[in-house]
C-alpha cells in the first residue's frame, strides 16, 4: 500500500485584510473586492522557505536519514537556475544520495509532484519521497489577483509503511487553457476574462476530472467523505458541488476567507486541512486546476489517528498577525521602493564556494557535539569551546534546527537595515546546549521576554538583486501560547 | 619568566587632534597634526623616531590598508612601520606593538599613531559590518550593528539583577550625563553641551534599551604617542609617564557558543584587567586608582566595566553611579574628557585618546578637567562585540 506517510502545512504569520487592499486601491478598481484575509508571506520569507517550513511540520517524528527523495512544486521558484528543491533539501538537512526535482510552471504541479513520488515508491524507486509545494504569487498593485492569491505551503510524505491515506488512484486532465500566465521574464500574473476563467475552466475542468476519476474507478459521489478542489471563487466553489451533488458538509473549505489561492500549494494545503479532521475509512478526493486538472482518490486509514498532532493548516490559521496596513504589504513584496539607506543597499557579495563548503551549517543548522564532553556547539568547530575539554577533532554532526532554545537576551534595533524595523536578534541557548546569535522574525518587541522559548525558521537572509543570489540562514521565532 | 613591562617604557611626547565631525580635513591633515603636537610636546624631530606603528580600522575604506598611509604622510625616511587592527581596541594595539619594540630593547624611541576618519564613510554610526566580519559569518551572522550588540548586553544586564527597565535606562542616563559634563569643560571634544537626564531618557530609542545619548559621537580624528625606555625619559622631561601596564584579552568563543557567559558583563575586560593589576602590583583598584578612561562606546558598556574591573561590586554599579562616585570629584573620576560619549569615537585614534588624557591628568595639565594628586590611570579600550570582543587595559603612573 503506498499513500501518503505523513502531511505538514505552513501559513506565514502576516494577514491582509481585504478590506484595506480595497481602502487603497478601491480609487482604482472598486469591483475587485473580496471578503476576508489573505496570508502574506514576511520581507523574509518565499517559496522555498515556506516549503522548508512545511516539511518540517510533516517530518515530525520521522527520521531525515530515511527520505529518498524531495520533489518540490511551485510556480514561483526564487531560482531559473540552481535547483531550488536542492536548497529546501540542504535545509532540511536530508541526505546528499538523494532524488531531487522542481515540479513547476502550473498550479497542478503540486498535484504532479505528489502523483510523481507516489509513483516512485510504488516503482521501488524510493521508500520515502518528501513532497513540499508553496507558492507567493504576485498580483499587480490593484489587480483582481491582488485580491486573491494568498502565501502558504504544505507538505506530504509518501511512502509504503505507515500509510495514513492510501492514493488509490488517478484521473488527469491536460489542456492548453491559457487562463493566468506568466512569461520567463514576468514578475505579475497576467489573465483572460475572467468569466471565461470561471465559466470554460473552473466550472469545466474541475467536474469532468471528477467524473472521469469516479467513471474510471467505478464510484458514486456518495462514496466520498470529502472532496477537495482547488476553486478559489466562492460562488462557482459552490456551483461545482451542486453539480456534483455533493452536501456542504462533503466539500472543503476553500481557504478563501483565512489565506487565498496559494497557487501549487493549494490544493495541497486543502488536502492537509482535510486531513486534520479525516477517519479512517473516508474516501477522499482531491482536484487541482491549471492548464487542465488532476484528480487524486485517497481513501484514509488507521493510521491517521496517530498524525493528529501536525501543526498543519488549522494549527498556522490559529497564530496569525494582521499586517495592518497596504503600504507595509507593497513593501514586502517588492512593489514599492523603500529608502533603506546607506546600511540597506550595502550587500556585501556572498562566496559560493565558502557557501558550499559550509552548508550544513548554513542551510541545515547543522553544527555539531563533542564526543569527549557532550557539548553541542554552533557553526561547526574543530576545537571543543568547553574551556574544560578542549578536545580537538573529536567532533559529530548535531542539528539544531528542529530542537527549542531559549531568548537569552534581545535587542529591537532601528539603526540595521530592515524592510520590517526595527530589526530583532538576539541570542538563543538550545534545550540541550549550544548557543548562537540569531535573528527573530514573526514577532513584536513588546512580546519579548528574556527566557522565552524559540523556535528555529528557515529565512531568506538576505537578497543581493544586483548578482541574483539570495541568503538563506534560519531565525528564531519566539513561541507564544499555542506555537 | 616574563614579569611583564613595568616601569620599563616611557611616554614622553603625545598629541591628539580636536574630535568631531571635521568635514574639512582629511586623515592626513589628521595624521600629521597630531604627530607634530607629540614631536613639540617630547622636544624631540623626525629623525629621532626609529620605528613607528599605525592604528586604523574602518579607515582603510579611506586611506586603504597597510603602514604605507603613516609612512608616507609624515615623509618617515624608510623606517620600520606597521599597521595594527583589532576592532576599536586598534589604537592600543598599534601603542601595544610599540612598547613592546622599546620594552625587547629593539629601538629606543618609536611612534604609535591612530586616526579614523569615519565621517568619510557615508554612514551614520559605523559603517556595515558585514564587510568586516569575513565570508563564513556573514552567512550566518545576524544583522548587527554596535548599538544593537551592546543593547543585548543591557537587556542581560537588566534582567539578570531585576532592574525594571526604566530604572536601568535611569542608570545609564546617569553616565552619560556625567560624560557630557565632563566634555563640556573640553576644547577637543566632538560634543560639548549638557545634557540633563530628562533629555536622555527621553532621547529617541535606537536599539532597545539605548536611545541616543547612550551611545557616543562617531568622529574623525587623530592620537599619537612618542615612546621611550625610563633613561631616554629622564633626559627628555622632567615628568615622563610609565607603562605600568599593558594587557589585552581576545574572546575564545565561549561567550558566543558556550553557556557559561551570563551576557551581562565582558569577559575579557575581566580578563585583561586582573591581568594589568598584577603586572602593575595593584592590590585594591578601588583604592589605588586615581582617574578611569573607560571604553563607553554605549553608557552600558561603562557600567559593566566598573564592575568587570572590580571597581564597583557585581550588579551594584548603580549605587557607586547614584553617589557620584566617577564624577569629576569624585573618589575615582571616569571619562574627565568626556569619554568616547562626548570627545568621540574615531576608532583607530580612541585607544590612544584615553592614553592622551590620562598622561596629561598625570602631569596636572588636564586644564579645568584636571583631578587632584593622580598617581594611576587606567584606560580600558575594548574592541567587537560583548559576545566576541578583544580588549586592552592600559595602566600609567609618575
Amino acid at each position: 500500500m503506498a499513500g501518503i506517510v505523513s502531511y505538514g502545512a505552513y501559513v506565514p504569520w502576516y494577514r491582509l485584510n481585504r478590506q484595506t487592499i480595497l481602502w487603497t486601491m478601491g480609487w482604482f478598481n472598486p469591483a475587485a473586492m473580496l471578503p476576508g484575509k489573505k496570508a502574506v508571506a514576511g520581507c523574509d520569507e518565499d517559496s522555498i522557505t515556506m516549503a522548508v517550513e512545511a516539511g518540517v511540520d510533516c517530518l515530525q517524528g520521522f527520521p531525515r536519514e530515511k527520505v529518498d527523495g524531495l520533489y518540490f512544486a511551485t510556480t514561483t521558484a526564487p531560482y531559473k537556475e540552481r535547483q531550488n528543491a536542492g536548497i529546501a533539501a540542504a535545509a532540511l538537512d536530508l541526505r546528499e544520495d538523494l532524488r531531487t526535482a522542481d515540479f513547476t510552471d502550473s498550479l497542478k504541479a503540486g498535484t504532479a509532484a505528489l502523483l510523481s513520488a507516489n509513483e516512485a515508491v510504488r516503482a521501488q524507486g524510493a521508500a520515502q519521497v518528501l513532497v513540499a509545494a508553496a507558492d507567493t504569487r504576485l498580483g499587480k498593485m490593484g489587480s483582481a489577483q491582488e485580491y486573491f492569491f494568498g502565501d502558504g505551503a504544505a507538505a506530504f510524505l509518501l511512502g509504503e509503511e505507515n500509510v495514513i491515506a492510501e492514493l488509490k488512484g488517478f484521473y488527469s486532465l491536460s489542456a492548453d487553457f491559457a487562463d493566468h500566465r506568466r512569461a520567463a521574464r514576468d514578475v505579475f500574473d497576467r489573465a483572460w476574462e475572467e468569466r471565461w476563467m470561471r465559466d470554460a475552466g473552473y466550472l469545466q475542468f474541475i467536474p469532468r476530472a471528477v467524473a472521469g476519476l469516479l467513471k474510471k474507478y467505478g464510484l458514486n459521489p456518495g462514496d466520498l467523505a470529502k472532496v477537495i478542489y482547488a476553486c478559489p471563487y466562492n460562488r462557482e466553489h459552490a456551483a461545482i458541488a451542486k453539480k456534483l451533488g455533493l452536501p456542504p458538509e462533503k466539500v472543503q473549505d476553500n481557504l478563501m476567507s483565512e489565506v487565498g489561492d496559494t497557487g501549487a500549494a493549494y490544493p495541497l494545503m486543502m488536502l492537509a486541512a482535510a486531513l486534520e479532521e479525516a477517519q479512517p475509512g473516508d474516501k477522499i478526493l482531491v482536484v487541482s486546476y491549471g492548464n487542465g486538472a488532476d484528480a487524486l482518490y485517497f481513501e484514509v486509514t488507521e493510521e491517521i489517528v496517530n498524525r493528529k498532532d501536525r501543526k498543519g493548516v488549522r494549527g498556522h490559521l490559529a497564530d496569525q498577525n494582521d499586517l495592518g496596513s497596504y503600504e507595509k504589504y507593497a513593501v514586502f513584496k517588492n512593489l514599492l521602493p523603500l529608502e533603506v539607506g546607506i546600511r540597506g543597499e550595502e550587500v556585501a557579495f556572498t562566496q559560493l564556494s565558502t557557501l558550499f563548503r559550509e552548508r550544513r551549517s548554513v542551510l541545515g543548522l547543522v553544527g555539531v557535539r563533542c564526543q569527549k564532553c557532550g557539548t553541542p556547539q554552533f557553526p561547526a568547530q574543530r576545537v571543543c569551546v568547553n574551556p574544560e575539554c578542549g578536545a580537538v577533532d573529536q567532533m559529530e554532526p548535531y542539528r539544531f534546527s528542529d530542537r527549542r532554545g531559549r531568548l537569552f537576551t534581545y535587542t529591537a534595533d532601528r539603526l540595521a537595515a530592515s524592510l520590517n524595523p526595527p530589526a530583532i536578534y538576539g541570542i538563543v541557548d538550545f534545550e540541550g546546549g549550544g548557543r548562537y546569535m540569531f535573528d527573530l522574525t514573526d514577532c513584536e518587541q513588546d512580546a519579548l521576554k528574556v527566557g522565552m522559548p524559540v523556535r528555529m525558521s528557515f529565512r531568506r537572509k538576505y537578497s543581493d538583486e544586483a548578482r541574483g543570489i539570495y541568503g538563506y540562514f534560519w531565525k528564531a521565532v519566539p513561541l507564544r501560547e499555542g506555537r | 619568566m616574563a614579569e611583564g613591562i613595568k616601569d620599563k617604557v616611557a611616554i614622553v611626547g603625545m598629541g591628539c587632534t580636536k574630535f568631531g565631525e571635521l568635514w574639512d580635513k582629511s586623515a592626513e591633515d589628521l595624521m600629521v597634526e597630531a604627530f607634530l603636537e607629540a614631536l613639540e610636546d617630547a622636544g624631540l624631530e623626525k629623525k629621532d623616531i626609529q620605528a613607528a606603528w599605525l592604528g586604523t580600522c574602518f579607515e582603510e575604506i579611506h586611506v586603504g590598508k597597510s603602514a604605507l598611509p603613516l609612512a608616507m604622510t609624515l615623509k618617515l625616511p624608510f623606517i620600520p612601520v606597521t599597521r595594527t587592527e583589532n576592532f576599536c581596541a586598534t589604537g592600543s594595539e598599534a601603542f601595544r606593538g610599540a612598547c613592546y619594540a622599546v620594552a625587547a630593547g629593539a629601538y629606543d624611541i618609536v611612534l604609535a599613531l591612530g586616526v579614523e576618519k569615519l565621517k568619510d564613510t557615508g554612514y551614520g554610526g559605523l559603517p556595515e559590518f558585514s564587510s568586516v566580519l569575513g565570508g563564513k559569518p556573514r552567512l550566518i551572522f545576524p544583522n548587527v550593528t554596535a548599538p544593537g550588540a551592546f543593547a543585548m548586553m543591557a537587556t542581560r544586564y537588566f534582567d539578570r539583577y531585576g532592574l525594571d527597565p526604566q530604572e536601568g535606562k535611569l542608570t545609564m542616563a546617569k553616565i552619560s550625563a556625567k560624560s557630557h559634563r565632563n566634555g563640556a569643560l573640553n576644547p577637543k571634544a566632538h560634543l560639548r553641551r549638557e545634557v540633563s537626564v530628562e533629555q536622555i531618557m527621553n532621547a529617541p530609542i535606537v536599539a532597545w534599551p539605548l536611545g541616543l545619548f547612550d551611545c557616543c559621537g562617531v568622529s574623525d580624528g587623530a592620537a599619537a604617542a612618542i615612546i621611550t625606555t625610563p633613561e631616554i625619559a629622564k633626559k627628555l622631561r622632567p615628568d615622563p609617564v610609565y607603562v605600568k601596564a599593558l594587557q589585552i584579552a581576545a574572546s575564545s568563543g565561549e561567550e558566543m557558543m558556550y553557556a557559561g557567559w551570563d551576557g551581562a558583563h565582558v569577559e575579557t575586560t575581566y580578563r585583561a584587567g586582573m591581568r594589568a593589576y598584577r603586572e602593575a602590583g595593584i592590590k585594591n583598584p578601588r583604592e589605588e586608582l586615581s582617574i578611569l578612561e573607560l571604553h563607553d562606546c554605549f553608557s552600558i558598556t561603562e557600567l559593566v566595566t566598573y564592575e568587570d574591573l572590580q571597581i564597583s561590586p557585581r550588579g551594584r554599579a548603580k549605587e557607586d553611579i547614584d553617589a557620584g562616585f566617577y564624577d569629576l570629584d569624585g573618589q575615582i573620576p571616569c571619562q574627565t574628557d568626556g569619554g568616547l560619549k562626548c570627545f568621540g569615537h574615531p576608532i583607530g585614534a580612541s585607544g590612544l585618546r584615553m592614553l592622551y588624557e590620562v598622561y596629561k591628568q598625570l602631569q596636572g595639565k588636564a586644564g579645568p578637567r584636571q583631578i587632584k594628586n593622580p598617581r594611576l590611570g587606567l584606560t580600558h579600550n575594548l574592541g567587537g562585540f560583548p559576545v566576541m570582543s578583544v580588549c586592552s587595559v592600559v595602566i600609567l603612573g609618575n
